[in-house]
Order: structure tokens, then C-alpha cells, then sequence
């Protein structure tokens, strides 16, 4: 990391805060995925990681790289779109599916579905 | 011109997107961006998509911003029940919220919405009764979440799509 060098101080010093403060909101998502009790509270916990996490991390790369090469490098627009516009297909799949075995299964802790007419589509 | 661009907005998108992904404007890539934008809306033509339209660009990007900002706010919250509760999810639980809005692309929307901000999952939405299940982190009192998405959010996007 020889280029690293070439930063100045105030932006090198800009990039390692935005990237620890990205590092630490996702740290804290994952903690929460341990601390919280069950499936459905625990799917909240890794969005932290997908919004606020990985928009001060992308933000502390763009501001490394554009200094380093000179113009704006901003690929990192196009990851946060497609990471916010992805995730919630798979936290929506995950909690669907969770809630279909334990509506199946009969348990009194999730809304039933009347006569699971709600998970099959209706045309 | 609308044979050969159904979908004026996705290809420009597109052909933006290719020379992002590319970090280049050369006549090359401007070329080859172009062919793939207009055969990729081409594709999407066959698949005879209903037309979104988006009355009120304005207020989309003040939706935009309104959700950025939503979006950092319960961050914060979130992380503070992860850290500071005692027994953290303890308030978590379902809930219904009827919906007036009825435009496949304004609820693919607030779906995108509501589940990127930490705290809320969209669960469900019931075509026929137009209501939507919700799982809420931090479920205290239900009509202020129903404010929050009716007023916030819904009002809004029925005025881009409907």
C-alpha cells in the first residue's frame, strides 16, 4: 500500500473514520443478531449492515480513491444501489418462509393467516 | 421512435449504469452501452411490463431524501435497543396496516422502503383487503408506525404513481 502514502493527512485521517464507523454499525448488527431472541427480531438486526454500515464504508472508498487517481471514482454508488435495492428480496424471502413453517406448524406466536389464503397468490 | 425505445427511462438508466461500471465515456463504450440499453429494454418490452408512471419527479427525490434520513434515525435507534436494552427484541411483534395505495410499482416501492430501514419488515400485503403485515423491532404503539408509513411514506408515493 505504497499509494496509500499519497494521501493527504486530513483525507487519510476522513477515510479510516468512515470506514471503523461503517465497521462498527455493522459490528453492532451482528452483535444484535446474537442478542436478540427470536427469528423474526434478528432479521431486523443485519439492515444496519446493509444501510448505515455500508454507506460510510462506500463513502470513505469513493473519498480514498477519487483523492488517489485524481478524478471521481464512483462505482460506489452503483454497490449501494444494488445492495439496497436486493436486500430486502432476501429478508422478505426469509421472513415469508419463516412465517409459512410456523404458521404450518400451528404456532400461536404469528398472526394466523385466514385459511393461509394470503401466502397462496389469488388470480 | 417507440419501437425502437420502449422504455426510454430503463435504457437511459442502463446505458448511465454500463458507464459507471466501466469508468469510461469513450466512443466505444457509449457504443456498446447504447446496443445493450436498447436490447435490454427490448427484452423487457416482451415481458410486457404495465407502463410505470411517474407523474412528479420532484417529490421523488423528496421522498428520497426523506428516506435517507429515516433510514440514519433508526439506525440509531436500532443499534440503541441492540446495546442499551436489557432483553432486546422484547417489544417486537406484528401488526396490519390498511393500505390506499393500489400501484404495483408505488408498494415494490414502499416494500424497498420499509424493509432497507432497520427496525421494519414488510411481511405480507393482501391484494384482495389491501392491507399489509408488518414485523416491527420496536413495537411500542401501533398508530404512531401507521402514521409514520401512511403519511410519510404511502401519501407520498400515490402522489408519484397514481
Amino acid at each position: 500500500m505504497s499509494a496509500a502514502a499519497n494521501l493527504p493527512a486530513w483525507a487519510a485521517l476522513l477515510t479510516a473514520v468512515l470506514v471503523l464507523v461503517g465497521a462498527a454499525v455493522t459490528l453492532i448488527g451482528s452483535l444484535g443478531l446474537l442478542r436478540l431472541g427470536n427469528f423474526y427480531a434478528r432479521v431486523h438486526a443485519p439492515t444496519l449492515g446493509t444501510t448505515a454500515g455500508m454507506a460510510s464504508i462506500l463513502a470513505g472508498s469513493a473519498l480514498c480513491f477519487s483523492l488517489l487517481e485524481a478524478r471521481p471514482v464512483v462505482h460506489e454508488i452503483l454497490i449501494a444501489v444494488f445492495v439496497t435495492l436486493t436486500t430486502p428480496v432476501t429478508l422478505m424471502l426469509l421472513v415469508r418462509a419463516a412465517l409459512y413453517r410456523d404458521r404450518t406448524e400451528g404456532s400461536r406466536d404469528v398472526p394466523a393467516a385466514e385459511a393461509a389464503e394470503e401466502l397462496t397468490p389469488r388470480r | 421512435m417507440s419501437w425502437l425505445l420502449p422504455y426510454p427511462l430503463l435504457s437511459a438508466v442502463l446505458l448511465v449504469l454500463w458507464l459507471l461500471l466501466n469508468q469510461s465515456m469513450s466512443p466505444g463504450h457509449l457504443m456498446l452501452g447504447s446496443v445493450l440499453a436498447v436490447l435490454a429494454s427490448w427484452a423487457m418490452a416482451a415481458l410486457r411490463p404495465e407502463k410505470p408512471r411517474i407523474r412528479r419527479p420532484g417529490a421523488a427525490l423528496r421522498l428520497l431524501g426523506m428516506v435517507v434520513t429515516d433510514i440514519l434515525r433508526s439506525n440509531l435507534a436500532v443499534g440503541q435497543i441492540i446495546l442499551r436494552s436489557r432483553e432486546p427484541g422484547m417489544n417486537a411483534g406484528f401488526m396490519t396496516i390498511p393500505l390506499d395505495l393500489r400501484d404495483r410499482h408505488g408498494l415494490a416501492v414502499l416494500s424497498i422502503i420499509i424493509t432497507s430501514t432497520p427496525g421494519t419488515i414488510w411481511v405480507n400485503y393482501d391484494a384482495a383487503k389491501g392491507t399489509l403485515l408488518l414485523h416491527v423491532l420496536d413495537l411500542v404503539d401501533e398508530t404512531v408506525w401507521i402514521r409514520t408509513i401512511k403519511d410519510r411514506y404511502e401519501r407520498r408515493l400515490m402522489e408519484i404513481f397514481e
